[in-house]
């Protein structure tokens, strides 16, 4: 291992390594169960655990950066989330096609 | 206020002459020659896109379409409006000003990224060289709004060319956003901190961060309808059960922040010189701040008041108009607050001044006629007519183009080290006003008694004619008027006084450097110790002078 | 262009340090919040495709089911695999650079290399069959008699299939496209750390061009369920 005086963060990485693909086998499994309307929901909530996870820790968001860069993400998600939501009170109150 | 002061000084090196020759030009990283090339490139698009102006306005004069055909006249008005858009307005004060002045107010050498500056450049003149040549090979015909499924499916003319163009300029704009970004939140000098910060680089913030979010968003609609034309897919296509109100939401989630982008900076501009020609503080400098980044917040809620009649459910229509009202707030809390700054000041009216106030009075026309549109009822009347396209050019003209115009002549002794001739320039500033309003101003008539937008013909509605001779007269004025600057700072570079340091006494570090500045824009790091607009210090009559960061 | 005795002084004690920046670390923080506000962009970019995901999904459930069924999953899931490998070993170049282990510099570097170009490799095999069944979108577009997933009496529309294909083929291709702009960097890395030039000082760019991969992954994450699972009940 690394013999440096600051812990390595070596077993941080591999743990997550060993949790993204955990949940990519649960999230095809998953997809092999009838949960009706609640496939969809599960299957981006597993996504988004592993990208929060990739995010905070290979992309070193926890702990080494500031507040600046979170607000970066966060801003970026949150107009994201408002283009897909405010165009859904368009699509969610009409019949088309 | 003091007289410009010729002050006799040899030939000191400065960003113009520290290098000559085309490529020292070409390859410059240096943000000020960078601002150059744009001005010169964004100038080219001006001329192209007042070309095709004045082809529509002569179009108009006669209520027959007499002067060219129906499809010439239908991509007149694309391209005037693809090139005035993406090629002239989007760049035009953040790539000029933004650009020069951005690290000087800051107190930094250069932007964060300058090689990133200087590929925004060239990003600009490959997509500008695409749209010539998308021009002189047919152009496009869609409108500047490329709706589907016309663009996708029946429009014979170059609309991937003209998408590819704007998406490669798009990404111009993404870069230029995102040096600014970091350029503030990194490089500002010992002492400068956000509340110091000139209302102009907050100003450019917002736009900066609207430059960010939003063009990619007219990037992937653009690859989507360029997928759908050239590959055959089918996004937007009814055929296949697609949607083409969702490429209008798509296109509108840009677009709407867009004019935002065009008229921040403007707002920008438009702090600095009140600030300096009424020698005061701006009133409520946070309210102004925050309004800035509130604009850039809200513009992103309300792109779908261009939908109300395209086939929205009226649930989002009405959820649109409200935020639409809601958007219209602190823009309105910005001219309070310029007239605050102006009560009781003591008022210059330089050419720079001219501009402002023909800004402030023009822009409020515009968005108080923006108010109209976003109202359901009154929208499905004058919606799609030139109601509509007064109200836009009243805040794109009016207020954009005015912007900019007054923050070149403000600005331009620090650019050229001259100075241009006032006369001429007071001049030239009635003549645009004059000029803007009699072209735009009958449009708005025109639009409430029912003329469409984007018809060359209005042989069924002959009493039309009046107020359509009348707007293409105003043109002609206003083209005029903005010839004169063009000749007149061209006069000066070679024939103008030079310029003192600081010819007007404002607030503002890059008015503490030499006109025109050393290529690494101080002497020495400054150290800001003051607040911003500090008016009352650099009026105040003392032997010398505030001290002056060299 | 530089005075002479700031340049010097500079590229002596940091010939990394670019002029316009008075201390390395600036220059650090820039380039970093440079990547991350880039990161931000990409986001709204693919944002757009997502919407018209959404929407349509929404509507022609059923029919985008059918449609996702005939794709690889055992494919996809073994390029989602791919891809997480490719971000440990991305993370673990990184890890090196600061830690000035050459070895591990390279070796991370190029086994992400090898491992996008697997990803790619993958990915072609899936469009070729995709060619092969006639689902690229087109004129020899074809997708008759496939029953919905859970309505085995019920044809899918092969208009909304269509729907399917091109948004998988735009929004996969896009991604491919952001890859292989990816494998270039990471070349260009690789160039970089052969010659020595990372440093537990200066490996600002190896964790900038993390952040891109990364990024990349992360697409693919949400990608891959959005786009195979839909409807995976046997």
């Amino acid at each position: 291992m690394s013999g440096n005086s600051k812990s390595s963060p070596l077993p941080t990485y591999f743990a997550v390594f060993f949790a993204l693909l955990a949940g990519t086998a649960l999230t095809v499994y998953a997809s092999t169960l009838d949960l009706g309307k609640f496939n969809a929901a599960v299957a981006l909530t597993i996504a988004s655990i592993k990208a929060t996870l990739v995010a905070l820790f290979f992309m070193h968001i926890k702990g080494a950066s500031e507040k600046l860069t979170k607000l970066v993400v966060v801003a970026a998600l949150f107009f994201l989330l408002l283009l897909l939501g405010l165009t859904m009170t368009d699509y969610a109150t009409r019949m088309w096609s | 206020m003091s007289m410009p002061i010729a002050m006799p000084q040899p030939e000191r090196e400065n960003y113009l002459n520290t290098k000559y020759g085309v490529w020292s030009w070409l390859l410059t990283t240096d943000h000020k020659r960078i601002a150059l090339l744009y001005l010169i490139s964004i100038t080219f698009f001006f001329f192209i896109g007042g070309f095709f102006a004045l082809l529509i306005r002569l179009e108009l004069l006669t209520p027959a379409g007499d002067l060219v055909q129906a499809d010439t006249y239908n991509k007149l008005f694309s391209m005037h409006g693809i090139v005035m858009i993406f090629f002239f307005l989007v760049p035009s004060i953040p790539a000029v000003l933004g650009n020069f002045l951005v690290p000087m107010m800051i107190g930094a050498k250069d932007l964060a990224f300058p090689r990133i500056n200087l590929l925004s450049w060239y990003l600009y003149i490959i997509g500008g060289a695409m749209m010539v040549h998308c021009m002189l090979t047919g152009g496009v015909d869609t409108g500047w709004t490329f709706y589907a499924p016309f663009s996708t499916n029946f429009s014979n003319t170059k609309v991937v060319e003209a998408g590819l163009a704007v998406f490669v300029a798009g990404f111009s704009s993404i870069l230029t956003g995102l040096n600014f970004v970091v350029t503030i939140h990194r490089m500002r000098a010992p002492g400068m901190t956000w509340s110091r910060l000139p209302l102009f680089i907050w100003a450019h913030y917002a736009t900066s961060i609207i430059q960010l979010l939003g063009t990619p968003v007219l990037a992937i609609t653009l690859t989507l309808v360029v997928a759908e034309r050239a590959l055959h897919l089918g996004i937007f296509d009814p055929k296949l059960g697609g949607d083409p109100i969702l490429f209008q939401h798509l296109f509108w989630f840009y677009s709407h922040p867009a004019v935002y982008i065009m008229i921040l900076p403007a707002m920008g501009v438009v702090t600095e010189i009140i600030a300096c020609f009424s020698r005061k503080r701006i009133f409520g400098y946070s309210f102004v701040a925050f309004s800035s980044i509130a604009i850039a917040v809200f513009g992103f809620l309300v792109w779908a008041h261009h939908m109300f009649v395209a086939g929205t459910s009226v649930y989002a229509a009405l959820v649109f108009s409200l935020l639409s009202y809601a958007v219209a707030v602190p823009s309105a809390i910005k001219v309070f607050n310029w007239t605050a700054t102006l009560y009781k000041g003591s008022i210059h009216y330089d050419a720079p001044m001219l501009y402002a106030f023909g800004f402030l009075g023009l822009f409020t026309i515009g968005g108080l006629t923006g108010l109209f549109l976003a109202a359901l009822g009154i929208d499905v009347h004058v919606t799609d007519t030139y109601f509509v396209v007064a109200h836009f050019h009243y805040i794109m003209v009016g207020g954009a183009v005015m912007g900019y115009l007054g923050g070149m002549h403000f600005w331009w002794p620090k650019i050229s080290g001259k100075l241009y001739p006032e006369g001429w320039a007071r001049l030239a500033a009635l003549i645009v006003f004059i000029g803007f309003n009699l072209t735009f101003f009958p449009q708005f008539l025109l639009g409430y008694m029912g003329m469409p937008r984007r018809y060359y013909d209005y042989s069924h509605m002959p009493e039309f004619q009046v107020l359509n001779v009348l707007s293409t007269a105003g043109a002609t004025v206003l083209g005029v008027g903005y010839l004169l600057p063009m000749v007149y700072f061209l006069w000066s570079m070679r024939y103008g006084k030079p310029a003192p340091d600081n010819p007007w006494n404002a607030a503002g570090l890059e008015w503490k450097t030499a006109s025109p500045p050393p290529t690494f824009n101080f002497e020495e790091e400054p150290v800001v110790t003051w607040e911003a607009y500090n008016y009352e210090e650099l009026d105040a009559p003392h032997s010398e002078e505030v001290p002056v960061a060299r | 262009m530089p005075d002479s005795t700031v340049a010097l002084h500079h590229e002596e004690q940091r010939p990394e340090l670019l002029h316009h920046f008075a201390e390395p670390q600036q220059q650090r923080d820039a380039s970093s919040l440079g990547m991350w506000v880039f990161l931000a962009t990409e986001i709204m970019f693919f944002g757009g495709l997502f919407l018209a995901y959404l929407v349509y999904r929404l509507k022609y459930f059923g029919d985008f089911g059918a449609a996702s069924k005939t794709l690889a999953v055992g494919l996809g899931a073994t390029n989602t695999a791919v891809l997480i490998c490719s971000s440990l070993t991305v993370v673990l170049a990184v890890w090196a650079a600061q830690t000035a282990r050459r070895t591990l510099l390279i070796g991370s570097l190029v086994l992400t290399i090898v491992l996008g170009l697997v990803f790619l490799g993958i990915k072609g095999i899936e469009y070729k069959d995709k060619f092969d069944e006639h689902h690229v979108p087109g004129a020899s577009f074809s997708f008759e008699k496939v029953p919905v997933p859970g309505h085995p009496n019920q044809y899918a529309d092969p208009h909304h299939a269509q729907l399917f294909f091109s948004l998988y083929f735009v929004m996969t291709g896009l991604h491919a496209l952001h890859m292989i702009i990816g494998l270039g960097i990471f070349l260009w890395l690789l160039t970089m750390a052969w010659k020595g030039r990372f440093t537990p000082d200066y490996n600002t760019p190896v964790e900038i061009g993390g952040l891109y991969w990364h990024f990349v992954d992360i697409i693919w994450i949400y990608l891959f369920p959005l786009l195979y699972l839909i409807d995976r009940h046997p």
